[in-house]
């Protein structure tokens, strides 16, 4: 895979030039990546026109439990190690990491609500006479309030981190900046997805 | 350049901010109709919010167009793109709603609700990327 140099401030040796830190070459969005989002999506349209249990069920299941947990390992786990790594760790880190997170996060997400409306509608959950209609509501408030928190912040800084590691001169301090938004909005939906589990498993206890 | 990018030379308007709160008050009119479905609902408190989230991302554009010496070019490389992206995450959103139970004018306030999903997010990709971008010449 080709390679490139950037140098960064915090790993300068007392005196002389900038040390350079091998960066490999990355796309920000990986295009082999996209057929599989679209036979996804396609699955998705799917099992949403068929209107059967089963394939509602496990879309919805599949999507939510990576969605989740992915949320759950990023803000608890991998997060707090990101942060503590050293700036060329974490910059190989991201260029590996982060590409894939754009194509995953959008697509799990786009499934489980897709997948989750209509198993609702053929359920009979998101009617207002399902006896725990409150409990549902609750999923949809924990579901707008981690939208804002990743459209809004997560999003738009996995993207620009990305964008900055491209360019010729990235800029470490942008990236510091980029990542700490990035590590800090990761723990806040992971908190959050904590509500998503228990709001679903009492769903799913009836 | 600092970390903050062109934002030392250039005060930028609050658009990260303007964009969540602009969401925000889609997703509560969103949520507020799907809350009542399928009963009839007041629309009034649903369209207002989404009057209020269009007023919002519309000065939000509007502040940011004032701005002289941004990097537009990057901010539309990126946006476009996700324009793209999130305008399939809409139709899907709405292809659900087409297929469930609903209709009428609940309908047609959650459509118009993706509408300003789908163009506030690639405002904040784009803008998040373009503020340390090198501005246009």
């Amino acid at each position: 895979m080709a390679q490139a140099a950037i140098s960064v401030p915090g790993a300068l040796p007392a005196e002389g030039p900038p040390a350079a830190i091998t960066r490999p070459d990355f796309q920000i969005v990986p295009r082999a990546g996209l057929p599989i989002v679209g036979v996804v999506l396609a699955l998705t349209i799917a099992g949403i026109a068929s209107d059967k249990l089963w394939p509602l069920i496990f879309l919805h299941v599949v999507a939510g439990a990576a969605w989740t947990v992915i949320d759950l390992f990023l803000g608890f786990v991998l997060g707090p190690i990101m942060g503590q790594l050293s700036i060329p760790a974490r910059t190989e880190l991201t260029t590996r990491l982060m590409p894939k997170m754009v194509l995953i996060m959008p697509t799990v997400v786009t499934v489980t609500l897709a997948a989750g409306w209509q198993l609702s509608t053929h359920l009979g959950t998101n009617l207002t006479g399902y006896p725990l209609h409150g409990w549902v509501v609750a999923s949809f408030i924990v579901v707008g309030v981690m939208a804002v928190i990743a459209l809004g912040l997560l999003e738009p800084a996995n993207i620009a981190v990305l964008t900055e590691l491209k360019k010729p001169q990235p800029n470490p301090a942008v990236i510091e900046r980029l990542m700490k938004r990035f590590i800090y909005t990761a723990g806040a939906t992971g908190v959050l997805q904590i509500a998503t589990l228990v709001i679903m498993t009492k769903l799913s206890a009836g | 350049m600092s970390a903050h990018g062109q934002t030392d030379e250039v005060r930028l308007p609050p658009v990260t901010a303007l964009g969540m709160l602009s969401l925000a008050l889609v997703l509560v009119g969103g949520i507020y109709l799907s809350a009542h479905l399928p009963e009839h609902v007041p629309l009034g408190p649903a369209i207002a919010l989404l009057a209020a989230s269009a007023a919002v991302l519309l000065g939000n554009v509007l502040a940011l167009s004032r701005v002289k010496g941004f990097a537009w070019g990057s901010l539309f490389e990126v946006a476009k793109w996700a324009l793209l992206a999130y305008a399939i995450i809409a139709a899907m959103i709405e292809y659900v709603f087409l297929r469930s139970t609903t209709s009428g004018g609940p309908l047609v306030v959650l459509t118009l609700s993706l509408i300003v999903f789908a163009l506030n997010v690639p405002l904040l990709i784009g803008f998040t990327v373009a503020r340390y971008a090198q501005p246009d010449t």
